[in-house]
């Protein structure tokens, strides 16, 4: 009745394409989050006018679709810049910076949530700006930011299968390699599937764990 | 000694003091009672260097607060403010809001912050609640956790703006009490309030306010009792 010529092997190759999915993640996401926090103060320090360049190529980064920015950045890299560098690397500073123009927004969005009132009454207490930032502003809007924050990791987890298009084989790029040998293609992806699955659960459950310690505050 | 020379401040074409000036000497208590918009809760976010002046001059013993020079967080240190919103810091526990700025500010070791604290939250009756989070307070638990929390910081002047008007009735009564023992320990303060039986009490002068002017100042028997400017009657008559 079920009869496939999956092998273990197979298996193991699908984790490595895996293996990719979240280190192309893990390094976008993380250096993407710190751009993001910086984009994002920058926005709301300096007011609509002044950072309206940056806003202007942050938006760029959140309309074209993420695929023209991977060819695009490939060809920028390898044509303009003329260096030779793996298309693993051009994708994590694709992605980077995909990932910094959403988490930008997101950041702005927390930091305007923290009432004025209440960075009114840090300062009043000999706080300088950095400090009110670091120990009023910032905890705060983590806990407004933390629900977007995490949909936008797992946006960019499963926006990295686009990385494929400048010969990272990724998850489903392993994926695809084996249905193209197997003809399983059903089959095949419903074991995708459950890997993406397995990476992203964590994330989610860790982040709802979160927001209900926090909502005890 | 807090010193306000003619001072000025403007926000856009509105002009909300024309003109104030003010002396308060230490262990003095002054209230200012007004309208709504009559510039009252702005002075005191002048006299803290909150807000920007637009003329005059406002010295702190002997500091002038707006002066170029002046750092501005280390005034604030000696000059505590409490707000009608009673903004507590959420995510801290009471403890942490009230040792937060001893700690990170005036750079005092753990143990010694939570001793100062532990002694001003017991002061003003909170000493129960140490680790409670600000959310499971009544208004009137946040607002005496927001005094205790600038009196932490032992300042030398302590500015109080409309600290009642955003609390319960019920609750009201609780806050004026602190405010009361405070003015009897000797604090230096001005108050903004919509009190008029609580600034009659405490006061040693009152302040009547008008339309970005100081319309009447005096002892509070003789701007409660016998009101010369005519303002100050119709006021009072009306609050009454």
């Amino acid at each position: 009745m079920f009869d496939t010529s999956l092998t273990l092997r197979d298996l193991m190759f699908l984790a490595e394409g895996a293996g990719v999915t979240i280190l192309v993640t893990a390094i976008s996401v993380v250096i993407g989050t710190l751009l993001g926090i910086l984009f994002g103060v920058i926005r709301t320090q300096l007011g609509p006018v002044l950072s309206a360049p940056l806003t202007f190529v942050l938006d760029i980064f959140r309309s074209v679709p993420l695929l023209i920015q991977l060819v695009l950045g490939n060809a920028f890299v390898g044509m303009v810049l003329q260096i030779q560098i793996s298309g693993f690397t051009v994708a994590c500073m694709v992605l980077s910076l995909y990932t910094s123009a959403y988490c930008a927004e997101i950041v702005r969005g927390g930091i305007e949530a923290v009432p004025e009132t209440t960075r009114r009454a840090a300062r009043s207490l000999g706080m300088t700006w950095g400090q009110d930032m670091r120990y009023i502003v910032m905890p705060l809007a983590t806990r407004v930011a933390l629900p977007s924050w995490i949909g936008l990791a797992l946006g960019v987890m499963k926006d990295s299968a686009l990385v494929y298009v400048v010969q990272v084989t990724e998850l489903l790029k392993s994926t695809q390699i084996l249905i193209t040998r197997l003809q399983e293609p059903l089959f095949l992806l419903l074991i995708c599937g459950a890997f993406y699955f397995i990476i992203s659960f964590p994330l989610a459950r860790f982040g709802g764990y979160l927001e209900r310690r926090w909502s005890n505050d | 000694m807090i010193d306000i020379q003619n001072v000025r401040k403007s926000f856009g074409d509105l002009e909300v003091l024309k003109g104030i000036d003010l002396t308060v000497e230490r262990g003095e208590v002054v209230t200012v009672i007004g309208g709504s918009g009559s510039g009252k809760s702005t002075l005191l976010t002048c006299i803290n260097g909150l807000e920007p002046i637009n003329g005059g001059k406002i010295t702190i013993d002997g500091t002038e607060v707006h002066a170029r020079s002046t750092d501005l967080n280390k005034l604030r240190t000696k000059v505590g403010i409490v707000f009608q919103q009673f903004n507590a810091f959420p995510h801290l526990t009471v403890m942490e809001n009230v040792t937060l700025a001893p700690r990170k500010v005036l750079g005092m070791g753990r143990a010694e912050a939570e001793a100062i604290a532990e002694k001003q939250l017991r002061h003003v009756g909170l000493a129960d609640k140490l680790s409670t989070y600000p959310s499971r307070l009544s208004g009137g638990q946040q607002q005496r956790m927001a005094i205790a929390r600038a009196l932490a910081m032992s300042p030398g002047y302590m500015l109080f703006d409309e600290v009642t008007s955003a609390l319960d009735p019920q609750l009201v009564g609780e806050v004026l009490e602190t405010l009361k023992m405070l003015a009897e320990e000797g604090m230096t303060m001005i108050l903004v309030t919509h009190e008029m039986s609580f600034a009659r009490d405490v006061s040693d002068r009152v302040a009547f306010f008008h339309k970005g002017v100081m319309a009447e100042i005096g002892a509070p028997d003789q701007l409660f009792g016998a009101p010369r400017h005519p303002e100050t009657q119709a006021f009072l008559s009306k609050v009454r």
